[in-house]
């Protein structure tokens, strides 16, 4: 045997039993595009019809503010920049968890159908007035409802494509059925609503933060924060994961269970971003790939692919109420990115 | 701290075999492919299996190294049903590097030799002193030390290969299972693998391999396993198993066997329809 | 089990088998006539066959009875009903196509941005030009499916990644989810622009002249023979690339002519029924369960099936809310996907 080497193959973090590998560059990268996370943040609550200042936000969100300011931002602002972070964080991590999982851009958290299923209930309750319609919306708010509406459809679909066991093909066949059926009765209901709400709802479908108060933040909220919880413990035991199972079950990992639930995670987050805002285009595609590029990482980061996730949504929210000659939903500022974006991809991907 | 391992094990006069399989039945989606083998695995040995395609060889190794669970029968791993066993507990005794393991673009070897340690570590305690050291040993028994910082896809086949194998050896086991360590690799690079892993058994390793390539078999083995149809034909040392008559009844070949003039194993040279001198034409002589 | 790849793939048929496919395709369009003769008998007031060929043949007379029957017959029932063959035709080969050439088992027209395009074009017609009748705003749709078909295949086209089906699904995805968020921005600025947009969502063979239908049957003519023309190279395409090129396919040739040919098809039906989902990859899978794997009977086939699918749910949205009516492109999901979840759930499809 050769003699052994002095320096040590990767650096480590130590303090007591507690070892990391120290990776200075996407712990860097990570705190900077926190920071700059809070920055936008706080930024986009200083920018609309009542300007305020930086500093003067940042003292009211520690609770240090002018009475005026702290009214405005309290009620009105934070929940929506509060949504924007939110739902940016929750499309960041499922897109890099299911990127991760089916090493493929193109695959998308949906498969269940759960996006197609909280559209149609959110477009049910905006545009069917009537007695169970507005029952609904003032008791569980329209987000809750419609991510009722959309675990809903993620179990029929789940349990319509059990059959002595789980079959992938089965399971992507019947989700495809099922959206297809949510699909049609959202049409139909536009159809035949009241043009007045056909807006509204509309602007749902493209993923809006507009009107969204803290009845819509606070579920997404909640979701989210257990979600991520859940996805820091197991993240540990995905790692081996990116060498394919067999590998993963030579280090001790049991891949299939670690799967289901990370997947299962990736899935219940996109759940959750889309009660809060709609089907927001892009950002789970978008994210996770910038992320990587940034921390020069060979597999998407979860917490960086977060951050980046929610500093796109706040960015193009921004530019969705201010930037644009007609205000329009951020759906629309994501996929003006996204696609070129995706189109970028393709032709670096295929043209070396 | 590998080493040390091992040499211990070695002092254990271990002549209880590390692996064993009664009366296994393993089978996909309804087609049984062994039906009720025994086999041991005689430690401190290299044990190959060899047989035709289909035969069951991967599906032999795949069922020791517990990726697939047999319908009947069981497999014993120092003793214990390996199906009893924590995932993480079996990590830490029996290494496995499958057919074709894939890396993710631009993970460094590093990265992923130090990925082996993965059984031995805990969300808190991700990447401690001793893990640095096996790693750093690991590499420097393949060969690769001076390979850290490159990309895996960077490398060559033949030294991607070293690169799996210490990752499996950065696990900390005695026990490697290899399947089809040397498929794609040209000749040289395969020689190479297998000094290596010849290596690893003079240092108190088992290894159980499977290969496809008949003379390289007999000449890196202690021990061989012949399979036909699911089911075990011969066992033993090359030179008791490896007969003419084997050979033709395993895999329907028409060869010769001679004495390798490079090694002290049998060399078997295979006689074919054509290319092949009038006076072996229509002989299988030895 | 023993046959090899070739063998399988286009199976020297049997005569038994040959004439059990004949026997079905004849099977299928008897089925397509009746259906068609019921399409015309049957809506909001119910002709006997007497009427409907007296509808369809009799000189005018003075009688106003006869001459509303006429009408009926002339103007509302056979248009619709034409437009619901040819249409249905048009997805139905089109849906197989698309899965024959991207390999691609969840594959529909709409994954080349077909109706996304037309969408677009729809809205932007109107915005821009202020058009109000809809059979102004059929040539754009046609138009902007084109259009968007093009640049698709033109996008998987790029360097390595030229036909992949991976990258022409992911180029597909991108460019519908760009346009369609793009189509909902121009809506919601002009409110003329949404309330068509509503109504051309939910599909329908409801409403369209002859003015539109004999030139949108001249394009699926030619979108067919050029189908037609590439069957024998998808059955080679299907085992690969390389051997398809040993066996002497032209490979970009059948690819380009096949993805002319599906744009045609699905952009001359979408341009006049607007965007009908689901029927394409629905009749391709019961198609290739009636045939087996042979592009040269399943593509026929799925015409058929598709046309005759078509009818029948053109037919049921007239009768189950009279005197009102459901559009057959929600009819079709509504009924089509839960029978299609059926089979999916007995086991009836396998990944091809």
């Amino acid at each position: 045997m050769s003699a052994e080497p002095k320096a040590a193959v990767l650096p480590g973090v130590r303090l007591g039993r507690v070892s990391f590998v120290w990776r200075p560059w996407l712990v860097a990268v990570t705190l900077l595009l926190a920071a700059a996370t809070f920055l936008l943040f706080c930024l986009s609550i200083g920018i609309g019809d009542f300007p305020i200042g930086l500093p003067q936000v940042i003292a009211t969100i520690f609770g240090h503010g002018e009475p005026v300011d702290e009214f405005v931002i309290m009620d009105l602002r934070l929940p929506r920049a509060l949504a924007g972070l939110v739902v940016g964080v929750a499309l960041g991590v499922s897109g890099a968890i299911t990127q991760s999982i089916a090493r493929n851009p193109l695959a998308s958290p949906d498969v269940l159908g759960i996006t197609s299923g909280a559209g149609a209930v959110a477009v049910f309750l905006v545009t069917v007035s009537g007695g169970t319609a507005t029952a609904i919306v003032d008791s569980v708010g329209l987000s809750a409802a419609a991510l009722g509406g959309g675990l809903g459809t993620g179990l029929l679909v789940y349990f319509l494509a059990w059959r002595r066991g789980l079959d992938g093909f089965r399971l992507i066949l019947i989700g495809i059925s099922v959206t297809a059926v949510m699909e049609a009765i959202t049409t139909w209901l536009l159809a035949t609503a009241d043009i007045r709400d056909v807006a509204r709802a509309q602007a749902w479908l493209v993923g809006s933060l507009d009107d969204r108060g803290w009845d819509e933040v606070r579920t997404a909220l909640w979701c989210t924060l257990a979600l991520l919880a859940v996805v820091s413990c197991v993240a540990f035991q995905f790692k081996p994961l990116h060498f394919g199972d067999e590998v993963a079950a030579g280090l001790g990992v049991r891949y299939a269970r670690v799967r289901a639930v990370m997947l299962l995670c990736a899935v219940l987050l996109a759940g959750a971003a889309v009660s809060a805002a709609g089907p927001v285009p892009f950002v789970a595609l978008v994210a996770p790939q910038v992320a990587l590029r940034l921390t020069r990482c060979p597999t998407p980061p979860l917490a960086a692919s977060g951050l980046v996730g929610a500093l796109l949504l706040i960015g193009a929210d921004l530019v969705a109420r201010t930037a644009l000659p007609v205000g329009l939903p951020v759906g629309v500022v994501t996929a003006a990115i996204g696609g070129p974006f995706l189109v970028h991809l393709l032709v670096r991907a295929n043209v070396r | 701290m590998v080493a040390q391992d091992i040499t211990r094990v070695k002092s254990a006069v271990a002549q209880v075999a590390r692996l064993t399989a009664e009366d296994v039945t393993v089978g996909y989606g309804g087609r049984t492919v062994i039906d009720g083998l025994d086999v041991t695995v005689p430690p401190g040995v290299i044990t190959t299996i060899i047989g035709p395609n289909g035969c069951g060889k991967s599906t032999l190794l795949r069922t020791l190294s517990r990726l697939l669970k047999p319908t009947r029968g069981t497999v014993l791993l120092d003793g214990d049903d390996i199906v009893r066993l924590r995932t993480r507990d079996v990590a830490k005794k029996l290494g496995l590097l499958p057919q074709t393991p894939v890396a993710p673009e631009g993970l460094t070897v590093a990265d992923l030799v130090a990925r082996g340690r993965h059984p031995h570590q805990s969300w808190l305690r991700q990447w401690s002193s001793d893990d640095d050291a096996v790693v750093a040993r690991a590499l420097a028994m393949t060969g690769v030390s001076d390979l850290a910082d490159r990309p895996v896809d960077t490398l060559s086949g033949g030294q991607r290969q070293r690169v799996w194998i210490s990752m499996t050896l950065a696990q900390g086991t005695d026990l490697l299972l290899l399947d089809e360590p040397t498929t794609y690799l040209d000749l040289a690079h395969a020689i190479d693998v297998l000094d290596l892993v010849d290596d690893l058994h003079e240092a108190g390793c088992t290894v159980v391999m499977v290969l496809h390539d008949l003379n390289l078999a007999t000449r890196y083995s202690d021990n061989l396993v012949v399979m036909k149809e699911g089911a075990i034909l011969a066992q033993g040392h090359p030179r008791d198993v490896i007969t003419t008559e084997l050979l033709h009844e395993a895999f329907g070949l028409r060869a010769m066997v001679i004495d390798d003039p490079v090694g002290d194993r049998p060399l078997i040279v295979p006689i074919g329809r054509t290319q092949v001198q009038p006076n072996y034409r229509g002989k299988s002589g030895s | 089990m023993g046959m090899t790849a070739v063998e399988r793939a286009a199976p020297r048929a049997s005569t038994p088998t040959r004439r059990r496919r004949v026997v079905g395709l004849g099977a299928l369009m008897a089925i397509l006539v009746v259906t068609a003769a019921v399409s015309l008998a049957v809506g909001a007031r119910a002709l006997s066959p007497a009427e409907v060929w007296h509808g369809l043949f009799a000189a005018p007379e003075a009688d106003q009875r006869l001459t509303e029957i006429r009408l009926i017959v002339r103007t509302v029932r056979v248009p619709r009903t034409v437009l619901a063959v040819v249409a249905g035709i048009a997805l139905g080969v089109g849906g197989a196509l698309i899965q024959g050439h991207t390999r691609n088992p969840i594959a529909d027209t709409g994954l080349l941005g077909v109706n996304a395009g037309a969408s677009f074009a729809v809205v932007s017609a109107i915005t821009l030009f202020g058009l109000t009748n809809p059979f102004q705003y059929v040539w754009f749709a046609f138009l902007g499916a084109a259009v968007a078909g093009v640049v698709v295949f033109g996008l998987s086209s790029l360097g390595r990644g030229a036909g992949n089906p991976l990258t022409l699904a992911l180029a597909g995805q991108g460019v519908a989810v760009f346009l369609a968020a793009m189509t909902t921005a121009i809506a919601l600025t002009d409110q003329a622009a949404l309330n068509a947009l509503r109504f051309w969502n939910a599909g329908s063979v409801a409403g369209v002249g002859f003015g539109v239908i004999w030139p949108v049957t001249a394009f699926i003519a030619v979108g067919l023979v050029l189908a037609l023309s590439t069957l024998p190279a998808i059955n080679l395409l299907n085992l690969g690339d390389d051997v398809a090129r040993g066996l002497g396919v032209n490979i970009a040739l059948s690819r380009t002519v096949g993805i002319l040919a599906i744009t045609l098809l699905a952009g001359a039906a979408t341009a006049a029924c607007g965007p009908i989902a689901f029927l394409g990859l629905m009749v391709a899978h019961v198609a290739r369960y009636l045939t087996g794997p042979d592009y040269r009977w399943l593509v026929p086939y799925a015409g058929l099936l598709g046309a005759i699918v078509l009818l029948v749910c053109d037919i049921v949205g007239r009768l189950v809310v009279r005197p009102g009516e459901l559009d057959a492109g929600v009819v079709v999901a509504l009924l089509g996907a839960p029978f299609f979840a059926a089979l999916v759930w007995l086991g009836k499809f396998k990944n091809a």
